[in-house]
């Protein structure tokens, strides 16, 4: 482990300081529960931090304390100048259950062979979720541990320590409606201060850029998924005419019971190198697309607090302008326009290195998951080839 | 399925790797192939490397390629691996019966179709014969006279020289000659004294004349064959009278077609003699083969000699010398009164044409006019008549209308398929390519107005089918099935019919969903453009509009694919619907057959009673009528019994000519669609292999 991660460091450095490059506080979830709506995930950590107790310990946590975790680091004052890691998304297993309510109706018009092949696909689709649903979570952790501020942070510290449960509130009406009303204001006020003049061109271009680019891959993600969802549908029709050829094969006495038992055969291998298309599709693009879609967001929302601490500037520039004019307060306006500057020279500062980071971050997992799927598009369409050349032979050697 | 731990090795394993890079969320796929990332875990731990990505990137993927494929190659190379096995077994077989099917298959059609046939077979052979003493004469000699010389032998007492070579394979052919020639002799004599009189005839023809002999011989097999089909299912049902009767019917009904034959044949036999050399470069290669393949024969073990023989009987199948195609549809006139005229072209080598090349143009409802002239014609015979495609008022509307969408060229394309495999499958029938009507359909430049189409128009065309559906069950209830045959051959038929409606229903989905797939792809690859012209990056923006690039290639790949699923699998299986369709429709006139011959009997049964009363009743007058009317009736009945017996024997060749030619043609065109499947990928292999390099050029 640590023989490559010495080889790697320095690279891993100028790509971004984001990726885990030490080993001092390693996090992984090795295991989940799904009790009904709940994901209980075991949070592991290994460290040589002196602020943990321990070098190793596991805690068990709900979504819901990741979620708190990400709340209370974006109402942090400090971690303004940052791009908080997005929050994983809520475990949604309603896609695939709902199918399976759905194939539970509609058994009486299956055929047994259709209903378990439909059944084990499910299942797999369902263990893909789950699976996908750990693997957000993880990341989110590992997005905190390698980051040189977030990782000393005392909350997170008590996430990944404290063996007992959280016992985090679930946000109650009021609280919601607040988050809600907090959103509005928000946008209301990006309105407002968007009409204060930049000062930084490398903001004002960053700002117009991920505007952009956010709208650019929303409708990407859109899209992919959708073409995930039909290769989906594809891999589903090839079970069914699979189980149909075979019950046709079952009733056929005449050769052409053999043909039909090696296209429904070859119909079954394909739809499971179909469905790894469509999941690999969904991993290697989809994915990406919508966790940078997300963190975009992240981005967007540092700009926007940076853009607000610019326009506390102002008008404490101004409030200045007027205690002098009128001659009263001028030290404390002064001093409140001293510490506006300051808070917002901080937030240029790390902002504009946060936003290096992302870009950086952004174009090596653009490439490594891009190769990655087209390394897959090949092997996927190579093993279908294999399997139909292997399917013509058969059918024209008898 | 609710815990994760299930798999704790997999997962920890590449947890452990995955930790350092919290990018690594889209490992995940290794996951889901447990199985395989375990190998690649293992791979790559141990293995050193100066880049982390690598590691878990591209390198890994290389092992993971490596190891996917030998892990798949389970699943694979097994089947594959098989085939060798069984290639080198069966194919050798296949291709060394493949003359000698050809040359049985001939023989079998000869009964109805001789001329073709006769210059087919006759080529090879008569090379075969002169070849024979310069190539190796011992082995290939001695298995192609074989062929002939056995069936021959019964019969033919001539080429003693020839008898002891024969020896070995005796038994494979004596068993089945001796079946079709022993049971029949009787009915049979007379029949086989005309054999050897015509064969007697072309005998002074030389070395064709050995053919001509074993071919006329194998004739005598084929009506044989159904002869004592017939005469032993009769034997046990009938009693004493009708069995002769049934079998002088049997001879006589197959007479007609032998002896239409025969003098075609003698006719034929010196023309292609003559015709020897014209013809000699198909014959050239016919008897090569012919040549190899009894050596290669020669090698084979018996058992492949068992594969062989049922390879002749699958493989028998109708091959003529004619071949439709139509092509052009064109649109005739305006508005609601327009239609579709189509070119149907027809190349044959036959005879029985006046020309080799005939090309004629015909509606829509021509089609579906001859189709009902000949079902008029033989559907009460037991024949099954290929049905045409319906009418289509919704697709046809849009044509009238001039829509020139791609639903409308769509809907044409499947319609111009349809019809031209419609045609070729009733010249390829034997009995319909004599009808008068075919050869009128296929020649005559203008054909009289096809009328009351309308009936068979769409829905209603459906509607009639399920209708005769209905009634064949309601009379199958009545009618108490004797023969356990065609009990048993409705019901797979019923069966058959359901499941590839089904099937229908789910290409037909198939080809929607990858509609669907080939649009989002589209979508997709505009999007993936625009989100290219958006990135800062210039490589990854480069890259990104790449992907655009190759998703839009790969749009145009599953639309192309969506057509083939359409055309070579969804047709091909609409075709099934309506020949099984057809195939019903012929069990239907034979339960019509039975209907009439069970009222004559009763019909016959009240004449006995109506004489008795006349008797009791002592009405001599009236008593010699009533007689009179009874010796009518019972030769009525003899006759319905006679047509039953008939249409039966017919239905049962007809289902079986069905089957052997369903189970080819499915095969031939499954195997296509398969390699349309084939291509596509093939094609994808190359435009994600192009687009790696741009992947990686990312920096």
């Amino acid at each position: 482990m640590s023989s490559f991660d010495d080889n790697n460091k320095e690279r891993l450095r100028s790509v971004s300081v984001d990726l885990n490059n030490d080993a001092s506080l390693l996090i992984d979830i090795p295991d989940a529960l799904c009790e009904r709506d709940k994901v209980k995930f075991t949070v592991h950590t290994k460290t040589t931090l002196s602020s943990f107790q321990k070098p190793e310990f596991s805690v068990p946590r709900q979504h819901e304390d990741f979620i708190w975790l990400h709340d209370t680091l974006v109402e942090t004052e400090d971690y303004a100048g940052l791009i908080i890691p997005p929050a994983p998304p809520k475990p949604d297993f309603e896609s695939p259950r709902e199918k399976m309510h759905k194939l539970g109706e509609g058994e009486a018009t299956m055929t047994k062979e259709e209903y378990t092949k439909m059944k084990q696909e499910l299942e797999a689709e369902y263990l893909a979720v789950f699976k996908k649903t750990v693997q957000v979570h993880e990341v989110f952790l590992q997005r905190l541990s390698s980051h040189p501020i977030l990782s000393k942070d005392r909350n997170f510290q008590i996430f990944l320590e404290y063996d007992q449960d959280l016992s985090v509130r679930r946000k109650n009406a009021k609280e919601m409606f607040g988050g809600f009303f907090k959103n509005m204001v928000k946008s209301a006020d990006e309105v407002l201060i968007a009409g204060v003049k930049e000062v930084d061109d490398f903001f004002e271009q960053e700002k117009t850029f991920l505007l952009d680019y956010f709208s650019k891959i929303k409708d990407a993600t859109a899209k992919a998924e959708k073409m995930t969802r039909s290769h989906k549908n594809i891999a589903d029709d090839y079970i069914r005419l699979s189980a149909t050829l075979n019950s046709l094969s079952a009733e056929e006495s005449t050769a052409n019971k053999k043909t039909l038992d090696h296209i429904s055969d070859l119909f079954e291998k394909l739809r499971k190198v179909e469905g790894r298309v469509a999941s690999d599709e969904e991993l290697k693009l989809t994915e990406l697309l919508r966790y940078y879609m997300r963190d975009i967001q992240a981005a967007k929302d540092l700009l926007y607090r940076r853009a607000r601490a610019l326009a506390d500037y102002e008008n404490s520039n101004k409030a200045l302008d007027k205690a002098r004019l009128k001659g009263k307060d001028v030290s404390q306006a002064e001093e409140h326009q001293q510490r506006c500057l300051q808070k917002f020279d901080n937030l240029s500062e790390s902002g504009k290195k946060e936003l290096t980071n992302f870009k950086a971050r952004r174009v090596v997992a653009f490439r490594k998951n891009l190769v990655e799927m087209a390394e897959l598009e090949v092997k996927h369409a190579k093993n279908n080839m294999t399997l139909l050349q292997g399917c013509i032979e058969l059918l024209s050697s008898n | 399925m609710d815990d994760l731990s299930a798999e704790p090795p997999s997962s920890q394993t590449e947890k452990s790797a995955a930790s350092s890079s919290p990018e690594e969320f889209v490992d995940l796929t290794n996951n889901l192939e447990s199985a395989e990332s375990k190998v690649e875990a293992e791979i790559s731990s141990p293995e050193p490397s100066d880049d982390f990505f690598d590691i878990l990137g591209s390198e890994t993927q290389k092992v993971e390629v490596e190891a996917s494929v030998k892990a798949d190659s389970g699943e694979v190379s097994s089947g594959v691996t098989d085939l060798p096995g069984g290639k080198t077994g069966s194919e050798q077989g296949t291709s060394s019966a493949a003359p000698i099917i050809n040359l049985n298959a001939d023989f079998s059609d000869n009964n109805q179709q001789p001329s073709r046939v006769e210059n087919k077979t006759n080529d090879p052979l008569a090379q075969v014969l002169s070849d024979t003493p310069a190539a190796d004469p011992k082995k290939p000699s001695s298995a192609v006279l074989d062929l002939f010389e056995d069936d021959g032998s019964d019969i033919f007492t001539g080429t003693p020289q020839t008898k002891p070579a024969s020896q070995p394979q005796k038994g494979l052919f004596g068993e089945p000659d001796e079946d079709l020639f022993g049971e029949p002799l009787g009915a049979m004599s007379k029949k086989t004294t005309e054999n050897e009189v015509k064969s007697s005839t072309t005998k002074a023809a030389g070395p064709a004349s050995s053919t001509g002999g074993a071919q006329q011989d194998r004739k005598s097999t084929e009506p044989a064959d159904i002869f004592t089909e017939e005469a032993v299912t009769t034997v046990p049902r009938t009693s004493n009278t009708s069995t002769v009767n049934s079998k002088a019917n049997g001879v006589h009904s197959e007479e007609d077609l032998f002896t239409e034959a025969t003098v075609e044949l003698s006719l034929d036999s010196p023309r292609s003699g003559r015709k020897k050399e014209e013809t000699s470069k198909p014959s050239a290669s016919s008897s090569s083969s012919s040549l190899s393949a009894p050596a290669k024969q020669a090698k084979q073990p018996p058992a492949a000699l068992e594969e062989l023989e049922d390879e002749e009987e699958a493989e028998k199948e109708d091959q003529f010398d004619v071949f439709i195609s139509v092509k052009d549809p064109e649109k005739v006139g305006d508005g609601m009164n327009a239609y579709m005229a189509y070119k149907v072209s027809t190349e044959t080598s036959l005879p029985m044409f006046r020309n080799k090349l005939m090309t004629v143009r015909r509606r829509f409802s021509d089609f579906l006019g001859l189709y009902e002239k000949l079902s008029e014609k033989h559907g009460p015979n037991g024949l099954i008549v290929p049905p045409p495609p319906e009418k289509s008022i919704l697709g046809m509307t849009k044509v009238k209308v001039g829509k020139e969408d791609s639903s409308s060229a769509d809907f044409l394309e499947r319609r111009r398929g349809a019809l031209e495999r419609y045609l070729q499958r009733v010249v390829n029938h034997p009995m319909l390519l004599q009808d008068p009507d075919v050869r009128e359909f296929l020649e005559k430049e203008e054909l009289p107005r096809a009328v009351s189409t309308q009936a068979l128009s769409g829905a209603g065309f459906l509607k009639m089918i399920n209708k005769a559906t209905d009634a064949v069950n309601k009379m199958t209830i009545k009618m108490n099935e004797s023969d356990a045959w065609f009990e048993e051959k409705l019901q797979e038929v019923e069966s058959a019919d359901q499941h590839f409606r089904k099937l229908h229903a789910l290409v037909e989905s198939l080809v929607v969903h990858r509609k669907e797939l080939s649009l989002n792809t589209a979508n997709f690859a505009k999007s993936a453009a625009m989100l290219g012209s958006a990135e800062d990056n210039t490589a990854l923006s480069r890259a990104l509009s790449q992907l655009a690039e190759v998703e839009d290639k790969i749009e145009q790949l599953h639309q192309d694919q969506a057509a083939n699923d359409t055309f070579s699998f969804a047709e091909l299986i609409a075709d099934y619907i309506r020949l099984l369709g057809a195939v019903r429709g012929s069990f239907d006139h034979r339960i019509k057959a039975w209907q009439r011959w069970q009222d004559g009997q009763a019909m016959l049964q009240k004449k006995r009673e109506t004489e008795a009363k006349l008797l009791w009743a002592n009405k001599p007058d009236k008593l010699q009528q009533a007689k009179d009317e009874i010796v009518e009736w019972e030769a009525k009945v003899t006759q319905f019994e006679r047509d039953f017996e008939r249409v039966s024997a017919t239905v049962r060749k007809e289902v079986i000519r069905f089957e052997k030619q369903r189970t080819n043609n499915f095969r031939r065109q499954i195997t296509k669609y398969l390699e349309s499947l084939l291509q596509s990928q093939q094609q994808l292999i190359k435009y994600w292999e192009a687009f790696l390099p741009e992947a990686k050029a990312i920096a």
